[in-house]
């Protein structure tokens, strides 16, 4: 079997054993907000946790009772729901981040630092010319399927000339 | 049990062993402090990544 195709890392460990894992990482991260942790674990959790919040942005009885069946930890449950899934208005995903912060002594695994983006502002990346810029505008949306038809026969209109310039080069020579 | 057929000279295992090199980490040098920090990685010596304080530093 090859590995394509296969986001969940399994940490050595059971299928039990990991969600127990990742429930009690999920429930700390929630309570300090920031922790250090090895960078696989972290990358293992970070889907984890903004799957919660996202659920935990609806604020039903619902919702919480899905997240309480992720992460039974009460306090944390608590915590999730009325101090920060509220404050993730902004988001739509990407709650938290894993930073690498060097190697550990004494088995120099790599460590990282995940936190969530409290009080962050919200980064927009713009997108690169010819994909279409992602604003607020809706008239841009036709915009975006032209425009990189006219690059694409910029392009093609560029190459011809270049192409034929070649050839008259060669034949010069 | 299979055993070899012949002395395996000193010679031959450390020609063997002359790839066996440790390399050289990529480093840059930290915005904030200017001290030598691998890339991507938060600065050991001040904490910071990206401009922006993540950990506490040594001098910090």
């Amino acid at each position: 079997m090859l590995h394509h195709g296969k986001k969940t890392a399994k940490l050595s460990r059971t299928a039990t054993h990991r969600n127990a894992m990742l429930s009690n990482m999920a429930a700390s991260l929630f309570l300090h907000s920031k922790m250090t942790t090895t960078t696989p674990k972290a990358k293992a959790l970070r889907p984890y946790v903004d799957r919660l919040i996202t659920k935990a942005k609806d604020g039903t009885l619902h919702s919480k009772r899905l997240v309480a069946s992720y992460m039974p930890h009460k306090v944390a449950l608590k915590k999730l729901f009325e101090e920060i899934a509220p404050k993730m208005g902004e988001r739509t995903s990407g709650y938290s981040r894993v930073i690498k912060a060097g190697m550990r002594r004494g088995d120099n695994a790599e460590v990282s630092v995940i936190e969530l983006l409290l009080d962050k502002p919200v980064e927009t990346v713009e997108k690169k010319e010819g994909k279409g810029k992602a604003t607020k505008e809706k008239g841009d949306a036709p915009a975006k399927t032209s425009a990189p038809k006219k690059a694409k026969s910029a392009k093609a209109g560029a190459s011809k000339p270049k192409a034929k310039a070649a050839k008259t080069a060669k034949a010069g020579k | 049990m299979p055993l070899p057929k012949r002395r395996h000279s000193k010679q031959r295992g450390r020609k063997r062993r002359t790839h066996y090199k440790a390399t050289i980490p990529a480093l840059t040098e930290c915005g904030n402090c200017g001290e030598a920090k691998m890339l991507h990685h938060i600065c050991p010596s001040c904490g910071f990544y990206r401009g922006e304080q993540i950990l506490e530093g040594k001098e910090a």
